[in-house]
């Protein structure tokens, strides 16, 4: 079941888990977890997936990444989001490592491309059901 | 030599379709599924003594032993099997393995895609879960939280993108991708029972056919439909009293590393790799000592891709492969003979059993039109999610 919001889109809907990097994201902070043995990881979950231990800490990314891998999607494949497409879907590595998926958004959509620098933003959105507003994750091109 | 413990004797396939307007439950389709294995194999009703199931929509909790009820079985093997489009794969080699080890001679393997008679559709409620996210949708899942609000839902967009890394990395071309869809579109025309049967395309229709997620264009996707399809696999020595060719089930692997795209290692080294050395290993046979190749295709890629992995050619050879190689099933190297999922359709879970399927055909020698003139060993590959749940099997006319 996703959480919608006021535009209809899809929103996360966080855990006590994921809370402490959502509530950072809607000051426009990137926080990551850190492993003292294995280093950054996302996304967020209790344990790191290398070692399975808890003593990580949360540290702040710089928000710099290059686009791993990219689409366009030309039909808007999630229901809640069908009539914001087209939209480009991209895999940004991290610059502290990770990996993660988010739109690219603040430019056309022919203009993304494979090694493009890019920079975390996280843009809010009002819950239609009420409450703060939610963060989600996009990047746009850097420069 | 490879393992010679279990055998598919039976199978049966129900012809998909767009639309299904007779109401069955899940629960009435298997034994439905059940009594065409028994038909097509010739065995006895009471041989069977094990099964292998996705689930059963009437009985979310404690499938097996409803399965168990409503067939009245006695079952001393009553598997679920969650592995997406390799359910089907993954299910043959559960099974070959429990004969192997005594556990049971018989079981049913079977995978029916129909959908909910239409008094559950009204009951369900409109809050429900959406097929399109796959269970990706249940609070404190990850994807739900980090992929779904990105737009990486379906599969198509995480095919996509390692469509277009693969291009970009190995030089490959537009028209080398559409040769797979139009190779196995002409298999299609030569299976009645195909849901493209009769309608041939060319390299410039695959083209001109609309972006759906770039570089992926509509016909090299697969066309979602309702069918159905079981398989029976019993133990070498009841195999011998079946009525068709006994298809040993000569080797297997199975490998997965993640579920989201954005979570595999590596976008462009799958875990069909490991799955299919183990297979190849197992049943001490090579790649190029294979008569057919059934490639689980839910795109263009995901079969190129897949031939690269299982050894067929090496990474970024899979275009020059292609381009080298004649796939239709009267070709030097027949690839989805039946159509595969992009020319039979993909009639849901079932879709991984029509590689499974084609390939007992083939070796049995009851594949019409489209048979092969030599097939004693073939490659299955099935496929789950982004590249992610991976079961290669090489099967074996005894």
């Amino acid at each position: 079941m996703v959480r919608l919001a006021r535009d209809g889109r899809s929103i996360p809907e966080p855990t006590p888990v994921t809370a402490p990097f959502f509530e950072a994201a809607a000051d426009g902070r990137f926080m990551l977890q850190t492993c003292p043995r294995d280093g950054a990881f996302f996304y967020p979950r209790a344990r790191c997936p290398k070692c399975w231990r808890a003593d990580w800490r949360w540290t702040e990314a710089s928000g710099r990444g290059t686009i791993h891998a990219y689409t366009i999607d030309r039909i808007g494949h999630d229901p809640t989001q069908k009539e914001l497409a087209p939209f480009v879907i991209a895999l940004v590595d991290l610059e502290e490592g990770p990996r993660a998926v988010a739109q690219i958004v603040e430019c056309e959509v022919e203009a993304p491309y494979t090694g493009m620098p890019v920079k975390a933003v996280f843009d809010l959105f009002q819950p239609a059901d009420g409450g703060d507003p939610v963060p989600i994750l996009r990047f746009r091109p850097e420069g | 030599m490879g393992k010679r413990a279990a055998a598919i004797v039976g199978v049966t396939e129900w012809k998909p379709a767009r639309r299904w307007d007779e109401a069955m439950f899940d629960l009435d389709a298997f034994a439905r599924l059940g009594a065409e294995l028994i038909d097509d194999s010739g065995l006895d009703r009471t041989d069977i003594d094990g099964f292998c199931v996705v689930g059963a929509r009437e009985a979310p909790a404690l499938a097996p032993s409803a399965v168990a009820e409503h067939l009245g079985l006695r079952s001393r093997f009553n598997e679920r099997v969650d592995l997406g489009g390799a359910t089907p794969a993954g299910m043959v080699w559960r099974a070959a393995a429990a004969i192997e080890v005594g556990i049971c001679q018989a079981v049913l393997v079977m995978c029916p895609a129909i959908p909910r008679p239409s008094q559950q559709v009204r009951e369900r409620p409109q809050t429900s879960s959406r097929p399109v996210y796959m269970g990706g949708d249940a609070w404190g899942s990850p994807q739900a939280q980090f992929e779904v609000p990105a737009g990486l839902v379906g599969a198509t967009p995480s095919y996509a993108m390692i469509a277009r890394l693969y291009m970009e990395t190995y030089g490959l071309d537009e028209e080398t991708l559409a040769k797979i869809a139009v190779e196995q579109r002409y298999n299609a025309l030569a299976n009645p029972d195909a849901i493209f049967h009769g309608r041939p395309i060319t390299v410039e229709d695959v083209l001109a056919s609309p972006m759906i997620a770039d570089p992926l264009k509509l016909l090299e996707i697969v066309m979602p439909c309702f069918g159905g399809a079981a398989v029976l696999v019993t133990s070498a020595d009841l195999a011998r009293r079946a009525r068709h060719r006994p298809v040993m089930v000569s080797g297997f692997g199975e490998e997965m590393t993640h579920r989201s795209l954005t979570s595999m290692p590596d976008l462009l080294d799958s875990p069909v790799r490991g799955a299919a050395a183990r297979a190849f290993a197992m049943a001490g046979t090579t790649p190029t000592a294979m008569d057919s190749a059934q490639i689980y295709d839910c795109y263009t890629i995901t079969v190129l891709r897949s031939l690269e992995d299982a050894g067929f050619c090496r990474l970024g050879e899979g275009g020059a492969f292609v381009r080298e190689h004649d796939f239709r099933y009267d070709g030097d190297f027949p690839v989805n003979t039946n159509g595969g999922q992009l020319g039979f359709g993909q009639a849901g879970i079932s879709g991984g059993m029509t590689h499974v399927i084609e390939a007992v055909r083939q070796i049995q020698g009851r594949a019409g039109q489209r048979q092969q003139r030599k097939c004693d060993l073939a490659f299955v590959n099935g496929n789950g999610g982004m590249m992610s749940e991976q079961v290669s099997l090489i099967l074996e006319g005894a």
